[in-house]
């Protein structure tokens, strides 16, 4: 097991590299989420105080 | 057949951006044909020799970069126990080199290397830099093993730099 | 085409795409991991460094991939005002960024000990860095411009020249001589990469391009959120002072 972490002596450049990759990606991915989430729960706020207005808006969006 | 006023407008944008990108990339192209001798990494030994004369290149009084094969049992330590003598070569052309320093991991006899440095009055090339570069071959050491010793091999030591 | 312009559709679309985007990207990437760490040969030259390709040549490709969507929202965007498109080209940037960032870091983790090595300007590692810039100009140019017609059509403009770029990098290491080496996979002939090395490149490729997919849908997703939740809080604002005059 301790060889597989050793790496043949690159540990250093391989663990980072996959560090590097999983950071990044990982990171990306879950501000993605947490801006989706954040977006949609507000557009469900905004819809809910004022449902009278939803045509207005529609019109405004242009959909 | 008269197009409708919103379709002629398209037309006329996918027009403009056909044009254009034409135009962006011949103008790409010509400049990266000017930059060759810029862009071009290293220089072969072959190519040291034909266009050592070149008065663009400046070869014998500027550094610059070689690039091509360890030749096989050239390789040796000068006395100092610091300087490694080896030649490079890309087969019709060779160039003895020697360099003082670390050498990186994946040097080795048959295998791509590139060195930085200048030609001194003996034809020698002096480098302080030494990268070694690797080929797009990637297996197992069995497979490798297997392939010469039934003398199927394609590797480094065969192929161009 | 328009089909898809509308935001209802594609919302409804996405919803039923992400699952199953999510559940591949998971699936392709831990058994991409496994075989990439685990299951697959040292190389005969590089030994356990040789890795490091299983992350860097799959983002390398995405990289270019991602310009490549960027470049064709753009395009979309540019000539047939396409609604979805210019969001889509927005969402792109980052993701291929990211991209590219990773096939950065990891090449000089693997250029340092095997060519010796962090950095050389050669033809091929230039222009990935170009890339790299390129996106940061991106989305600092879109970012930067009020006005959203304004800054969709400088983001365009700007993907599309930028896509010259995308055969340089690639055809670098045929055109020049460069101390990266050429392409294993991707070339005449048929790859020059043993099928137990093959295996988890192209599992880790695939798990990057489901990655991307999911990614981007749900980048797509908050944008036109966005943009619905912009509108309603103006027409809020525009009532208020309406009530107050």
């Amino acid at each position: 097991m301790s060889s597989f972490f050793a790496m043949g002596g690159y540990a250093f450049y391989v663990w980072s590299s996959y560090g590097a990759a999983l950071l990044i990606l990982g990171g990306i991915a879950i501000f993605s989420m947490v801006r989706a989430r954040q977006a949609s729960r507000r557009l469900e706020e905004l819809k809910r105080a004022a449902p009278h207005r939803r045509r207005r808006e529609e019109a405004a969006n242009g959909a | 057949m008269a197009l409708s006023p919103a379709r002629a407008r398209k037309r006329r944008r996918l027009g403009v951006v056909i044009i254009a990108a034409a135009i962006l990339g011949i103008a790409v192209a010509l400049v990266l044909f000017a930059l060759r001798d810029t862009v071009v990494f290293f220089f072969g030994p072959s190519e040291v020799i034909s266009r050592l004369d070149d008065p663009k290149l400046r070869l014998q009084e500027r550094r610059f970069r070689m690039g091509g094969l360890v030749e096989e049992g050239s390789v040796r330590r000068l006395e100092d126990g610091k300087t490694t003598e080896f030649r490079i070569t890309d087969g019709p052309g060779a160039f003895t080199v020697r360099y003082t320093g670390l050498l990186p991991d994946l040097f080795r006899e048959g295998q791509g290397v590139v060195a930085e440095g200048r030609l001194d009055d003996k034809g020698r090339f002096i480098a302080d830099e030494v990268l070694a570069k690797h080929d797009e071959n990637y297996m197992p050491k069995e497979v490798a093993d297997a392939l010469k010793k039934t003398g199927h091999w394609q590797g480094e030591s065969e192929a161009k730099p | 085409m328009h089909r898809f312009a509308n935001p209802a559709r594609f919302q409804r679309l996405a919803s039923i795409i992400l699952p199953w985007s999510d559940v591949l990207t998971a699936g392709l990437l831990v058994s991409g991991l496994y075989f990439a760490l685990f299951a697959s040969p040292a190389d005969y030259q590089q030994g356990e460094t040789v890795r490091i390709m299983y992350i860097h040549v799959p983002a390398a490709w995405m990289a270019m991939f991602s310009y490549s969507v960027m470049a064709a929202a753009s395009a979309a965007s540019l000539i047939w005002k396409h609604p979805l498109a210019d969001v889509a080209a927005r969402a792109a940037a980052p993701i291929g960024a990211g991209f590219t960032a990773i096939a950065l870091i990891t090449g000089m983790l693997w250029g340092e000990p095997m060519w010796g090595t962090w950095w050389v300007w050669d033809a091929r590692l230039t222009s990935v860095l170009i890339l790299f810039f390129l996106y940061l100009g991106y989305m600092a140019l879109v970012n930067a411009i009020d006005n959203p017609a304004a800054a969709v059509r400088a983001g365009a403009i700007l993907a599309l020249v930028g896509f010259v770029n995308i055969p340089i990098i690639k055809f670098s290491v045929d055109w020049w001589n460069t101390l990266h080496q050429p392409a294993s996979v991707i070339k005449m002939g048929g790859p020059s990469i043993a099928p137990s090395m093959l295996l988890p490149l192209v599992l880790m490729a695939l798990g990057f391009h489901f990655y991307f997919v999911s990614v981007l849908l749900r980048r797509m997703r908050s944008e036109l959120d966005l943009a619905r939740v912009r509108a309603l809080e103006d027409a809020i604002a525009l009532n208020s002072e309406e009530a107050a005059a």
